[in-house]
């Protein structure tokens, strides 16, 4: 239980539905806080808007509750201020992938060592069940109601493509393994990136025939095939299925605010190369 | 031509005078109808845009088509004599320079016709001493381009001059 | 005082950001403002400092919060479109009393209109662009010299008062070079934020990341332990604290130009670029007899109302020409209430308000 102290447990309970996975991602955050020895008075906690952000809250350390969608371009400005503080951004979905869809790939192709964790439920919670950029084809929500037409995007392989170092997914019925990704991710040094699926009973669930919490954790565990197994596994079969693993870790890929640190060192020694 | 404002402004600073410098000018990085105005003073200068003209300097038709109104009586209109056709007689000096064809033939590269333009202006206006201009001229370049600049600003010097002679065997 | 030299507008934004202590800016690239970016990514390395340019004009105003709220004094640059979309970020830094400056270096619009050319439409803009009620402080130079003072003066101002601090330019002034003078470096007073023991009652103590206080920064309404709430009273309260700060300290921020205004009939009320023509204006009427004064406005926000109130006593006619089609002078008319004439004069077609046009307002004729 050494991980509670990352909590202000004042403010408990939190605002979040009974058998939403929230709670347990953010518990996973914590267990992974607790065992990558993070120090609470040297890390800054960073969010948006949704349901999800208000996780930030409940963490008992520096935190940044900021607009919609604005958590990386927040936190890029704290990270670049204070490189020696660790820096994490908790999202979810919808502030990540679509609003905040471009920060998210800036933050990645810059390498800028923050981590991020991706509440990732498929749907807009805080505003009572509209589509996300990660609500799957043909699910139904209250802005999709004959079935969704567009595709998902797999954020894990779109943050990769943008140069994220470290990018790893796992759901919430797979809580150790979650466990231990945002533990590596919180080690790595660079951008690294945590994709965690986490069940909305409330309205995902609802509006799809899955309305208890349980059915939920059941179709995550139904869903979900690890990498390995999934690399056996022709496209056919794969249709419908989330994929978990690490799927991308280097250490080859300079950290952006370290980078910056360096020119300015080289700089003040009198280094001027391509200046005028 | 706005390097050329800003470096007359700035010549106009180092001789001990006031000055203020604008522009206007297109969306284009190079080339399109750009517009340098240069105030220069004893003391305060509150309107910072030209309104009557000491010194009118056009490089093109259309930049006389378009400023060449902004002339007062008794000013002096420099143009082009290659670049610029016809242009109106009236109460002002007209002078007449192939400031462009210099830049290109004599110094070998169009680019510094600005800088031509300058020495031009200075020998006809007297507006600012030439060692000033020489030396605003050099502080605004770049580096490995000082001696064509100079040269740059005798050629136009040595060209304002020679009007200037032209015109007073004329009249 | 260092030599004379030229200058151009933003180039003395830049030299006066260094000169308050400034470590920090984010930009992206827009025209009439991009010089401040340019100059900034060489010198603020070489000074320690971060430059970066994020991938658009949202992120730029959220990441000089989260450098601000890190310890930075911070700093973003941009021109119409970009404040636009700053703005919700900007009320961000309203209700989070974080410190910054926002440089906007207007142009026309509305939209793309013409990018290069000026215009003074962002005036009302810049004090209630964001939504809800919140407090804002908003200079306007009207010479490269003010524009070196007055963005030192942002720095000072947004530290004390934990505000965003918006410097309204104009396309002329930014890209303007003047002969200016400038003090001595580190003559001018450092900008210092409120600390624990020594911040007046309405300003809370400024506490940053990393020094173990476990802040909670948030965008919703707060109670006084800094954690979010849904109370009334609270919500109540801070709204008018917030708003109090500023209004309250109005005659400490005000700073003005005062010409002829003892004899004046005629006064003409002006800020930024137009405040030049205004001020010839004024000269050339006095010269054929007209007793015209001027009030030049270097603070346009908090406004001087008490200071226009007590001009429409004494005055007849109060002109207030503008490069927009009229913001600040419904301001000046509130203020006035119908005491004396209030006069508009608008010009929206990108060319700066001649001396020679304004004449025959400032006479009657």
């Amino acid at each position: 239980m050494e991980e509670m102290r990352f909590l202000r447990r004042e403010h408990l309970p939190h605002i979040w539905c009974v058998g939403c996975g929230h709670g347990i991602v953010l518990g996973a955050v914590i267990r992974a806080m607790d065992r990558a020895g993070v120090d609470q008075d040297r890390t800054v906690v960073v969010s948006g808007i949704g349901c999800s952000s208000r996780a930030v809250g409940y963490l008992n350390m520096d935190a940044l509750h900021t607009t919609h969608g604005r958590a990386l371009a927040f936190a890029t400005g704290v990270k670049l201020a204070r490189p020696d503080l660790r820096v994490a951004v908790l999202a979810g979905d919808g502030d990540l992938a679509a609003i905040g869809g471009n920060h998210l790939i800036h933050a990645a192709r810059r390498n800028i060592g923050i981590t991020t964790v991706c509440f990732n439920n498929g749907i807009y919670g805080m505003t009572s069940g509209q589509y996300s950029p990660l609500t799957p084809a043909g699910y139904r929500t209250t802005t999709s109601p004959f079935g969704h037409l567009e595709r998902d995007f797999d954020l894990c392989r779109l943050v990769q493509a943008a140069g994220a170092t470290y990018v790893a997914r796992s759901t919430v019925y797979h809580v150790h393994q979650t466990v231990t990704y945002v533990e590596r991710a919180l080690a790595h040094d660079g951008f690294s990136f945590v994709e965690v699926f986490s069940p909305c009973p409330t309205y995902f669930g609802r509006h799809n025939r899955m309305g208890d919490p349980v059915t939920m954790m059941k179709w995550l565990h139904d869903s979900a095939v690890q990498a390995g197994q999934a690399a056996r596994m022709t496209p056919e079969e794969l249709r419908g299925r989330v994929v978990l693993g690490e799927f991308h870790r280097t250490t080859e890929v300079p950290e952006y605010a370290r980078s910056y640190r360096e020119m300015i060192a080289r700089l003040a020694e009198g280094g001027d190369q391509g200046a005028r | 031509m706005i390097t050329a404002g800003i470096i007359l402004a700035e010549a106009a600073v180092m001789a001990g005078l006031n000055a203020v410098q604008t522009q206007s000018y297109g969306p284009e990085s190079r080339g399109g109808a750009t517009r340098a105005e240069v105030v220069i003073a004893d003391g305060e200068i509150d309107y910072p845009k030209v309104t009557n003209a000491d010194v009118v300097l056009v490089l093109t038709s259309e930049a006389y088509r378009r400023y060449g109104n902004k002339l007062k009586q008794g000013g002096l209109l420099v143009a082009d004599s290659d670049l610029v056709g016809e242009v109106q007689a009236g109460p002002y000096r007209i002078v007449r320079v192939p400031i462009t064809r210099i830049a290109r033939e004599e110094l070998g590269r169009e680019i510094v016709a600005n800088i031509v333009a300058l020495g031009v202006l200075a020998a006809l206006s007297q507006v600012v001493p030439m060692e000033a201009l020489e030396r605003a001229v050099m502080g605004r370049v770049p580096k490995g381009s000082e001696e064509l600049n100079r040269r740059a600003l005798r050629c136009g010097e040595a060209a304002g001059r020679q009007a200037q002679v032209k015109e007073a065997h004329e009249a | 005082m260092s030599q004379p030299r030229l200058m151009q507008g933003n180039e003395a934004c830049v030299e006066g950001a260094l000169e308050a202590g400034l470590q920090f800016f984010a930009g992206y690239p827009i025209t009439p403002s991009t010089e401040i970016a340019e100059m900034l990514a060489e010198r603020l390395p070489r000074a320690g400092g971060v430059f970066i340019q994020m991938e658009d004009e949202i992120a730029s105003m959220a990441a000089v919060i989260g450098a601000s709220l890190a310890g930075m004094r911070a700093m973003t640059a941009t021109s119409g479109p970009g404040f636009s979309l700053k703005q919700e970020n900007l009320g961000y830094a309203a209700l989070t009393e974080t410190p910054c400056v926002v440089v906007n270096v207007q142009r026309v619009g509305p939209s793309t209109g013409m990018p290069t050319s000026p215009a003074q439409g962002d005036v009302m803009q810049s004090r209630w662009g964001t939504h809800g009620d919140h407090p804002v402080v908003v200079l306007s130079p009207s010479s490269v010299m003010e524009t070196y003072v007055l963005t030192a003066k942002a720095f000072a101002v947004a530290d004390e008062l934990r505000v965003p601090v918006i410097l309204l330019t104009d396309e002329i002034t930014g890209h303007m070079r003047e002969r200016v003078v400038l003090p001595d470096p580190g003559t001018l007073p450092r900008p210092h934020r409120p600390l624990e023991g020594a911040a007046p009652p309405d300003i809370p103590p400024m506490v940053h990341f990393g020094e173990g206080r476990r802040v909670l920064v948030t965008g919703l309404y707060r109670d006084s332990t800094g954690f979010w709430s849904e109370s009334p009273e609270e919500a109540d309260r801070l709204v008018r604290r917030l708003a109090g700060k500023v209004e309250s300290r109005q005659e400490q921020l005000t700073m003005v130009d005062r010409w002829h205004l003892d004899d004046a009939q005629v006064v003409v009320v002006a800020y930024g670029c137009v405040a030049r023509s205004a001020q010839r204006a004024m000269r050339l009427a006095r010269e054929r007899g007209h007793r015209v004064g001027m009030l030049r406005l270097a603070c346009l926000w908090p406004f001087p109302g008490h200071e226009i109130e007590a001009l429409a006593e004494r005055a007849d006619r109060i002109v207030v020409p503008e490069m927009n089609l009229g913001q600040m002078v419904g301001e000046v008319e509130r203020a006035v209430r119908g005491r004396c004439k209030v006069i508009g004069y608008s010009r929206v077609d990108t060319e700066l308000i001649r001396p020679e046009e304004l004449l025959p307002v400032l006479e009657g004729v």
